[in-house]
């Protein structure tokens, strides 16, 4: 036991964080698109993980054939509005459940996605012979660049969900019945909020293959958990830092600091030395927690046993009250 | 006006759950007709104002609203003639979202959605003074949270986006029946003044035999999916609740079964 504590370098604790925190704000973009789905559509979307490989399979395939690497990334959130808008069809036109039809695609994805990457497993793309938008070369730059784009998608995920539209996808994921009877087309703000969600996806995976200078089949294998981590950790961190007071931009903050929270996390597991392929189990076990987290809180304050606990406290009160005024008489 | 044409529908044909639930309804309401429409379980009062709002499509017969054919559109796309209040108070807002943003939702009923902001400063104002019609004191929390509103809050609030856009037709689903009496009693009497200031054209689900006849010109009595008793005008107004049980016993051939009718 000395030996494995004396065995751990806080110095290289400190000297991994940085590109932990990197690789956290490209997280906390996908954890962004998540949310859209997750909270304000209240649809638990799957294709997102195939989305995010496809992000990363389009950007760095553009980038290898000469493309400038924004631009690739471009067409990538264009692919991710394409797989979202499949999974919407899939739900609104086939009638199959929302789980199923992000299954679905996110299965059709693993074949598209190997065909876009030439039927290859792993594409590399090298920093040395391409101007990348974001590198693991260069943290700081690239969780500067990172901080910037989730500034900028805060911004505009703000306006959007504050406009007609944007308060009508709300409506939609709050009470579809309601948002029939006020004219609102369910089905068509279904597919809008999937495939702008799946959009802001594949962004998260095109920096994130830029970031670790590969795209690969497997990259997204786990993203959703990854992306619900994110916001449900976020969400949990700003209600207990802002209360009441966390409006929808400082949820929207949260949320993308919830992706850095996750993944400080995860540097720190991997730190202590537990068995990195034991990773996916700590994983889930970090999400399990923090998603009972509001669910236990709710508990503290109310649940069966607490009430059953309460009559018994007010009864021997009550009797000894009585037993006092006998006496008293 | 709101012509209902000869509709039937049939839910889970051919199965063993299979129930005519409307069989042959015609109905035609003026400009301005209240009517109260009443009926024991399972008489088809709900399924015919479903079948208005276009909740699904009927098997055969039309309907028509103020002229335009609407048998082939769905709920959304009638939804710029139709005001609906629902039974279950938490059928009609959205609990997560403002107040202010859901009149907003209700204001835009019936109008493409842009990508314009969606509470406007001057709609706000315009909201604030409506709200205070309701007397509710909802005007001092037009940002709160509608889920945080009691039941009859909600329905009344609910009364207010369905009407916020003047509706061809005011469909209301005994939106007073999951209230407790003095609840029940104020949405009624907002229901009313909103329905004789805006002359709507209104049908309204009761079970409530004293309110149906106490509110609006006309009455209907359905039974086994049909439309069984039309009173109008003078008729309606001498109507008592003995008259209607009286009558109920002659069309339906059997005593009232709801205790809710007796006691209203």
């Amino acid at each position: 036991m000395a030996a494995y504590f004396s065995s751990l370098d806080l110095a290289a604790l400190v000297s991994r964080l940085p590109a932990g925190i990197a690789q956290g704000v490209i997280w906390g973009i996908m954890a962004l698109g998540v949310y859209m789905t997750f909270r304000l559509l209240n649809f638990a979307d799957m294709t997102v993980d195939g989305t995010f490989t496809t992000g990363g399979a389009v950007t760095v395939v553009l980038i290898l054939a000469g493309w400038n690497p924004w631009a690739a990334m471009g067409i990538a959130i264009l692919a991710g509005l394409i797989t979202g808008t499949v999974t919407g069809l899939i739900h609104t036109l086939l009638g199959i459940p929302s789980i199923l039809a992000g299954i679905l695609t996110q299965f059709a994805l693993y074949s598209i996605n190997l065909a876009i990457m030439g039927m290859t497993a792993n594409k590399a793309v090298s920093i040395d012979k391409y101007a990348l938008a974001i590198s693991s070369r260069n943290v700081n730059l690239a969780i500067l660049t990172g901080i910037i784009l989730v500034a900028v998608l805060i911004a505009l995920l703000y306006w959007y969900f504050g406009t007609e539209e944007g308060s009508a996808i709300r409506a939609t994921g709050c009470n579809p019945e309601m948002s029939k009877a006020q004219g609102i087309n369910i089905s068509f703000m279904k597919v809008l909020a999937l495939a702008l969600s799946n959009g802001v996806v594949a962004l998260a995976g095109g920096l994130m293959a830029q970031f670790q200078g590969f795209a690969d089949i497997n990259m997204g294998r786990g993203s959703i958990v990854i992306g619900l981590a994110a916001v449900i950790i976020g969400e949990v961190v700003g209600e207990l830092l802002l209360g009441k007071r966390l409006n929808f931009a400082g949820r929207l903050s949260f949320v993308a600091i919830g992706g850095i929270l996750y993944y400080i996390i995860i540097v720190i597991v991997l730190w202590l030395k537990l068995n990195s392929n034991m990773l996916k189990l700590f994983q889930a076990i970090t999400v399990a927690i923090f998603l009972a987290v509001p669910y236990l809180q709710g508990q503290s304050k109310s649940s069966f046993r607490r009430a059953g606990k309460n009559t018994v406290a007010e009864k021997t009160e009550v009797e000894k009250t009585e037993g006092r005024e006998i006496k008293d008489a | 006006m709101l012509e209902v044409q000869n509709i039937y529908k049939t839910f889970n044909p051919g199965t063993i759950n299979e129930k005519h639930a409307l069989n042959g309804v015609n109905l035609t309401l003026e400009d301005g007709d209240f009517c109260t429409v009443i009926g024991g379980n399972g008489a088809g009062k709900s399924t015919m104002l479903n079948a208005v709002a276009g909740v699904w499509p009927v098997d055969s017969g039309r309907i028509v609203i103020d002229g335009e054919d609407v048998t082939g559109l769905p709920d959304f796309k009638r939804a710029a003639m139709i005001g609906r209040v629902f039974q279950d108070p938490m059928t009609g807002t959205a609990a997560t979202m403002e107040i202010e943003e859901n009149l907003a939702l209700a204001a835009r009923r019936g109008r493409r959605r842009s990508l314009h902001w969606g509470v406007t400063r001057k709609e706000r104002a315009e909201y604030r003074e409506k709200l205070k019609i309701l007397n509710l004191g909802l005007e001092d929390r037009m940002t709160a949270k509608v889920g945080l509103l009691s039941g009859g809050q909600r329905q009344a609030l609910t009364l207010l986006m369905a009407t916020l856009v003047k509706p061809k037709v005011l469909l209301l689903d005994e939106h007073t029946a999951a209230l407790d009496p003095k609840t029940a009693e104020k949405v009624l009497n907002a229901t009313e003044t909103v329905v004789n200031r805006d002359h709507l054209t209104t049908l309204m689900i009761t079970h409530n035999m004293k309110d149906a006849i106490a509110h609006g010109n006309r009455l209907i009595m359905m039974n086994e999916g049909k439309i069984v008793l039309d009173i109008r005008g003078e008729a309606k107004k001498n109507l008592t609740v003995e008259d209607l049980l009286h009558q109920f016993a002659v069309q339906a051939g059997e005593e009232f079964a709801s205790d809710k009718a007796l006691l209203g």
